[in-house]
């Protein structure tokens, strides 16, 4: 055999190099795929054990008003697990945060990407990026110490409740919402703009009529991130929500998220209790609800890409 | 064409400048009120920079400053008084790449009109179908009025892009380079659009390629390093130029 058909027939240290990086990659991959599989049946495999283990039914966990893991209520016979005034709390603190945020989170991209000179767009984009950064522990203490006591001042009572970790949560996923805007304006296509101006749009009506229209896909994609991360916030809800697990009344008294809930509860319960068993199914709750945000991310992105 | 075809756009000295470059060098050019006119010239000769600034598209950048005079049937486009939005549905402008927006074919069509004002929905589908018609896609297109206009083809998007123009019945359509973005077939249906526009509007159009200025256009305009070298009669231009940089660049020598 000569030498070049020898050289042919061995594996080339670059077809090496390929494989190795190859092995590399895949590795890491099933690595965090496994990650992801072990907590998704984890914590539903814990979550179910409510219902297998413990008896509770579904719909007394989903539907029932009493929150009260530790005491067994006379009139039912059974612990207080239903979770409905939680899964308010924290669906009212999401919406409510989403909605107060989304108009601010607009407004302040289009002046980032439209109306401001790129100096002033220069200087706002780290400001808004740093925002986002800021652990929640801060926004948390932050909350505590100037918007409970505001609510307080004004709505009376302690000042904790819905109102304020909407307060809270809308600072905090204002700039989710905002930076994530800003990239979809910015992809907004510059003839799009020249065009609109071509036929006579002003510059509102181009805005307005043709870049928001055109961008709708990716704010609601923002918006939906913003409230998975509003969703999903414990620590600095927790601080100013006064976890009490009842059914909100009103946007001032105190009340409970399923995160502030689960923070709380969790050292405290022993391993394989109703109680700790319950907690559990609140964070399969959380995990289902943060798949549900995904998929309609998925869902609003696939809608979005221009057929 | 006939003789007494009256003037609808007169420039006189127009100059521009990126920052402190001087890129127009005091151009002079009329536009008549009816028919093609073509604006020839090798890349970076300032054909487009010239017919973005008279419908204002410059006012878009920062650093771009445009003198001279711009007499638009009486009116001065660039002064301060005069609308822009107004101005730009006087002047509708056609793009290189066909650009329709994100919207269904009827929508982008109506656009220019619900901007200005216009709800009646008789009055709308009359404008639609017209424009559409105008611009020759009206059999292409009319069963999927409220179909994405992103899913017609390149030259049919641009034909759409042209109907949307020609919606809020402009005086002057302004079109840089409109075919160059697509294929030969889709081009010449183009041409077909504007050949059967030009009794109507009064067209620029810019353009490299030298064959469609000789077989669209009525008057030709051919820039070079920004100034503008020679402009006359199509045919005459193209026959017997008098300027050697014409002669050169039409016989291909350069450009």
């Amino acid at each position: 055999m000569d030498l070049i058909t020898e050289k042919i027939k061995k594996t080339s240290l670059s077809t090496k190099q390929d494989r190795f990086g190859k092995l590399i990659s895949i590795t890491a991959l099933i690595l965090i795929a496994s990650v992801v599989v072990l907590i998704f049946g984890f914590v539903i495999s814990r979550g179910l054990a409510t219902f297998t283990t413990n008896k509770v039914s579904l719909g007394h966990f989903l539907f029932g008003t009493d929150w009260n893991p530790s005491v067994v209520n006379k009139k039912t016979g059974q612990p207080g697990v239903g979770a409905l005034p939680l899964i308010v709390g924290s669906m009212a603190v999401t919406f409510l945060a989403a909605l107060v945020a989304t108009p601010f989170a607009i407004g302040t991209a289009v002046f980032m990407t439209e109306v401001a000179n790129k100096r002033g767009a220069k200087i706002m984009q780290p400001v808004i990026e740093l925002l986002v950064g800021i652990p929640s522990v801060v926004y948390g203490v932050i909350g505590l110490t100037v918007v409970v006591p505001t609510v307080r001042a004004i709505f009376g009572g302690t000042g904790l409740g819905i109102l304020s970790g909407t307060i809270v949560l809308f600072v905090m996923i204002l700039p989710t919402i905002t930076s994530m805007t800003v990239d979809t304006l910015k992809g907004v296509p510059r003839h799009y703009r020249e065009s609109a101006l071509a036929i006579g749009a002003t510059r509102w009506q181009m805005i307005q009529k043709v870049i928001l229209r055109a961008a709708t896909p990716g704010i609601l994609t923002a918006i939906v991130f913003g409230m998975a991360r509003a969703f999903g916030e414990a620590l600095a809800v927790q601080m100013v929500i006064g976890n009490a697990a009842n059914m909100p009344n009103s946007l001032v008294s105190a009340s409970a998220t399923l995160t502030s809930v689960l923070t709380m509860g969790i050292g405290n319960t022993v391993m394989g209790s109703l109680q700790n068993n319950v907690l559990w199914s609140l964070a399969m709750i959380l995990l289902l609800m943060s798949l549900v945000f995904n998929i309609l991310i998925r869902f609003i992105g696939r809608k979005g890409e221009l057929k | 064409m006939t003789k007494e075809n009256k003037t609808i756009l007169e420039t006189r000295n127009v100059k521009l400048w990126y920052g402190n470059k001087e890129a127009l060098h005091g151009i002079d050019l009329d536009f008549p009120e009816k028919g093609i006119t073509a604006l020839i010239g090798p890349s970076g000769s300032g054909k487009s920079t010239y017919l973005r600034a008279l419908n204002r598209m410059h006012d878009l950048e920062d650093n771009i400053t445009v003198t001279g005079s711009f007499n638009f049937k009486g009116q001065d486009i660039y002064a301060p008084t005069t609308d822009t939005v107004d101005l730009r549905k006087k002047i509708g402008m056609v793009f290189q790449q066909p650009n329709p927006f994100p919207f269904s074919i009827y929508d982008n069509v109506a656009f220019g009109l619900r901007l200005a004002g216009v709800k009646d929905k008789a009055v709308l589908d009359k404008a639609v179908e017209e424009s559409l018609k105008a611009a020759s896609i009206w059999e292409e297109v009319k069963d999927s009025l409220n179909k994405s206009a992103l899913g017609l083809s390149g030259g049919q998007q641009q034909r759409v892009s042209i109907a949307r123009v020609l919606a809020t019945q402009p005086d002057l359509l302004l079109l840089d380079e409109p075919t160059s973005a697509l294929d030969p077939v889709s081009a010449h249906n183009i041409e077909e659009t504007l050949l059967e526009l030009r009794d109507k509007y009064a067209m620029i159009i810019v353009t490299h390629s030298l064959s469609q200025a000789s077989r669209i256009s009525d008057r030709t305009a051919f820039f070079l390093n920004g100034d503008m070298v020679e402009t006359g009669d199509t045919r005459k231009l193209f026959i017997d130029p008098k300027k050697q940089e014409t002669a050169d660049y039409i016989s291909g020598r350069f450009g």
